[in-house]
């Protein structure tokens, strides 16, 4: 197997694989299920190694201090990382069991066969099953990242249809997300946030704060961080909206209003030549003239606004000081980063806390899971003794989650007279995606907690350094997998812009990807070669043509096009290792200059399939929401704040608006798994944009492609 | 405070609450069903849905005590006998969730359509769905899962 980060940290089989008396098997993960069935992937993969029925594995949630730690459940990684190490833990058992059966059965180990968790030696009656030999005790054992995995040939349960793990509990409504536990003495939270970021809390009038406690609330004040707790939840809600109302706020100068896309490439910046997917710590070499051979050059400038996570469930924690320890119940994708980030910012010792992992809504990155545990915890240390349910609301969410950055990228690019292109350039401008919680030298960690910068001398705000890592931050996917001679890489890392941003699900994937599969388009037409035919002319991979071309058969690529409607067609690697996908959408735009999506046609190659509905979930939601990003989505704020606060003032695609779509997986049996949870994301926006501009004969750079865009651009 | 009396998955509850204290807030903390989930408190996303004499209705802002001598039904009260209900089944089936958290007002907002329309067209579909969102993109597993609780005679 590949090189495991996970295994170097958590090298012990126990730490990964328990046998219950019942005959039940546990499995444990740092990866959490965060609606992308990450736990059904791993149960399918346990089952088939150990040769046990699905039905008897569990996945265990993750706690910090037992599971092992396998850093941020983010980055599409989750397959290569778990799915890699509970394989090889799963080969692991199952070897070391036989050898167990064969000592005790004195038989030799060729003889034995598994079924359902029963070893039998061949032509006798001898028989233990996995739970006898185990016994309640530890393996003792390292796993063997090199242990025999099964022939994929030999499977008999990947490949079948499975039931997702915990889909039956979530539709008939049993506890399952963090929102819905229940403790004794339990008090329900909300934090009373400020108008903006830049607002403090002046002065807390003494009536209103008498009002509070007469109501049955506790108050909870620490500077500008104010909350309230109650056993009722009502109560707790009308008491925070009170205090909100009433609270004496110093506004400060308000957020800066101008055009954000011209302060994106007029700001301060550190700009980073990149290459092979790399940043560089030298220079930025200026755009070079167009090479003797070129024929044409263009040049386009794409831009993205703000986007959020959106979470249909506000973020959530539970969290319980007690006997001078926390314990905090969160939906956070990093359990373990956000352990150490508290620990630090609270001044606890690290085993004085603990984190579990409960499922909350679909978070697709840094929402506010992180930010509503530390609130949480804030809270939870005030009233010690008493466990806190704090939830955020629907406009603490929509405000104060971090966003995707807006973004711009410039690109220029020279084609000669056979099609080909010959120079390419893109710089790629926006702030960062790299603000989840994670301690770091000099106490900068808190500042990356937002509760922390509203306390009794609160953190001051962080600037981050440019994410260094290949394919990461704004510059995923700025590389294009493309053969283009003389390439151009640029990322600028933009200071001073209004607005909160961290991890949205591809970082600057999305963006980059719309950006060049846009110009690829554009190029396309000004070189009179058909989109997917100039696609494959700069493309060596036989996995990348493979994806584009069944995207393109399966919409009938070539074929006539319904009166009124258009074609458009997108590719992208993620991260150019990882997913294939290939978009191909039908649409048109209609007489309200609305877009009205009609047939996809989705292709991919994530290596190996494992859970074949699961990855076919991965595709078709991916390409949902990056449709909604790209059609509807936009934070919008003026100097007194956040003004998107609500599913009003930030529409997201609803069931009017979803098309026909047609999926196809190829399937690599005998390759790796490819992470695929952001494959298709940036390609959905090239398709998106490419088939406006067949239907309509409009060119739209930049997102959301809403019915007023359409009309500007058809105006100009 | 004031009493109230709900019917609630067949049951009659007293409970004790601020009159005006929305419905999902005695349901999911006084009757402990949390089922229906609080996804803005607003009425806009659709998440809190339940039954309301068979009507689909939003409880996140509406007073519990508008709901005396209503029949109420939740998710958890869709299920016969411990089985869950064809609209259930054809979700599990579907794989109609990614997290989850809008599914169980979907569900309901399903349910409610078939009660009174067991052959719904794609268009009536849409059209009993629109006040709900969904993040994670399982719009079309939804309309599969209904689409095949109707080919399966619309019984919900």
């Amino acid at each position: 197997m590949p090189d495991s980060a996970s295994l170097e940290k958590s090298p012990g089989l126990d730490k990964w694989i328990s046998i219950g008396k019942d005959g039940r098997v546990l499995i444990h993960t740092g990866k959490v299920d965060i609606g992308q069935r990450i736990s059904t992937a791993l149960a399918l993969i346990a089952a088939e190694e150990l040769d046990v029925d699905i039905s008897r594995i569990d996945i265990a949630r993750t706690e910090t201090g037992i599971d092992p730690d396998e850093g941020i459940t983010s980055g599409s990684n989750s397959m290569e990382e778990a799915g890699n190490a509970v394989r090889a833990a799963s080969a692991t058992a199952r070897r070391h069991l036989l050898s167990l059966a064969a000592d005790s059965l004195g038989v030799d180990v060729s003889t034995l066969e598994i079924s359902d968790g029963l070893i039998q030696s061949r032509g006798t009656n001898l028989s233990v099953t996995y739970e006898e030999l185990a016994d309640d005790q530890p393996f003792g054992i390292d796993v063997d990242p090199e242990a025999l995995v099964k022939d994929p040939a030999s499977y008999g349960i990947i490949g079948k249809p499975t039931v997702t793990l915990g889909l039956t509990e979530i539709v008939t409504g049993q506890p399952h997300f963090v929102q819905d536990m229940k403790m004794p003495g339990m008090l329900h939270a909300r934090v009373v946030r400020p108008p903006h970021y830049k607002a403090r809390l002046a002065a807390l009038d003494d009536a209103v704060a008498e009002r509070t406690s007469n109501s049955g609330c506790q108050l909870v004040r620490d500077g500008s961080f104010l909350a309230v707790a109650s056993e009722d939840e009502f109560s707790a809600v009308k008491a925070a909206e009170r205090l909100r109302e009433n609270a004496d706020w110093d506004l400060g100068e308000g957020l800066e209003p101008q055009d954000v896309f011209r302060r994106l490439v007029s700001n301060e910046r550190v700009s980073l030549p990149v290459v092979d997917g790399l940043p560089q710590k030298e220079p930025v070499e200026p755009l070079k003239p167009a090479p003797d051979s070129a024929v044409s050059t263009l040049n386009a400038r794409y831009e993205k606004p703000y986007l959020m996570h959106g979470s249909i469930g506000p973020s959530a924690a539970v969290a319980l000081a007690e006997d001078d320890k926390l314990t905090i119940w969160s939906h956070s994708q990093g359990v373990y980063v956000l352990r150490a980030s508290l620990s630090e910012a609270l001044g606890m010792e690290m085993e004085d806390l603990t984190i579990h992992h409960v499922p909350g809504s679909g978070c697709y990155g840094h929402n506010g899971a992180d930010d509503a545990a530390v609130d949480a915890a804030l809270i939870a240390l005030a009233i010690p003794g008493k466990p806190i349910l704090l939830k955020w609301t629907r406009e603490d969410e929509h405000a104060w989650e971090p966003y995707a950055s807006c973004m711009a990228m410039d690109l220029t690019a020279s084609i000669d007279d056979g099609g080909k292109v010959v120079a390419w350039s893109q710089e790629t401008y926006s702030d960062t995606f790299g603000m989840r919680p994670r301690p770091e030298p000099g106490g900068a960690g808190p500042a990356r907690l937002l509760p922390m910068q509203y306390r009794e001398n609160g953190v001051t705000p962080l600037v981050p350094k440019p994410n260094m890592a290949r394919h990461s931050g704004l510059h995923r996917n700025l590389d294009p997998l493309y053969t283009f001679e003389n390439k151009r890489l640029v990322k600028n890392l933009v200071r001073d812009l209004p607005l909160r941003t961290s991890a949205l699900r591809t970082l600057g994937a999305f963006a980059n990807v719309f950006a060049i599969e846009s110009f690829m388009d554009e190029l396309a037409e000004e070189a009179g070669i058909d989109p997917v035919t100039f696609r494959m002319n700069h493309l060596e991979d036989q996995r990348a043509k493979d994806v584009l071309r069944a995207a393109a058969d399966k919409l009938g690529w070539g074929d006539p096009v319904p009166d009124g409607r258009g074609r458009g067609i997108a590719f992208a690697q993620y991260k150019n290792i990882q997913a294939y996908a290939a978009v191909a959408v039908e649409l048109e735009v209609n007489d309200k200059a609305e877009v009205v999506m009609h047939r996809v046609a989705l292709a991919g190659d994530a290596g190996q399939i494992v859970d074949h509905a699961g990855l076919t979930a991965q595709y078709e939601g991916g390409f949902l929401q990056a449709a909604s990003w790209t059609l509807y989505e936009e934070v919008t704020y003026d100097q007194t704040g956040i003004t998107s606060r609500d599913w009003e003032t930030y529409p997201i695609l609803r069931f009017d608006n979803i098309p026909e779509i047609d999926t196809v997986l190829i399937d690599q049996p005998n390759e790796g798994f490819l992470g695929a949870g952001e494959g298709v994301s940036g390609p959905t926006a090239g398709a998106i944009a490419n088939a406006v501009y067949n239907a309509a004969g409009l060119r739209l750079r930049r997102m959301p492609f809403t019915p007023d865009a359409i009309r500007a651009a058809a105006m100009e | 405070m004031a009493k109230i009396s709900l019917k609630v998955n067949g049951e009659t509850h007293e409970v004790d609450c601020d009159p005006a204290t929305p419905l999902i807030y005695v349901l999911r903390n006084q009757l402990d069903l949390v089922g229906a989930k609080l996804g803005c408190g607003l009425e806009q996303c659709g998440a809190c849905a339940v039954l309301v004499d068979g009507e689909h209705t939003l409880s996140c802002v509406r007073a519990a005590s508008e709901f005396d001598r209503a029949e109420i039904t939740t998710v958890e009260g869709l299920a016969k006998s411990g089985q869950p209900s064809a609209v259930q089944r054809a979700f599990i089936e579907e794989g109609a969730a990614q997290c989850g958290y809008c599914t169980a007002g979907l569900v309901i907002a399903a349910t409610a359509l078939l009660e009174k329309n067991p052959k719904p067209d794609d268009a009536e579909i849409r059209e009993a769905l629109d006040e709900h969102l969904c993040r994670c993109g399982s719009h079309l597993r939804v309309l599969k899962a209904i689409d095949r609780v109707v080919q399966g005679g619309g019984n919900a």
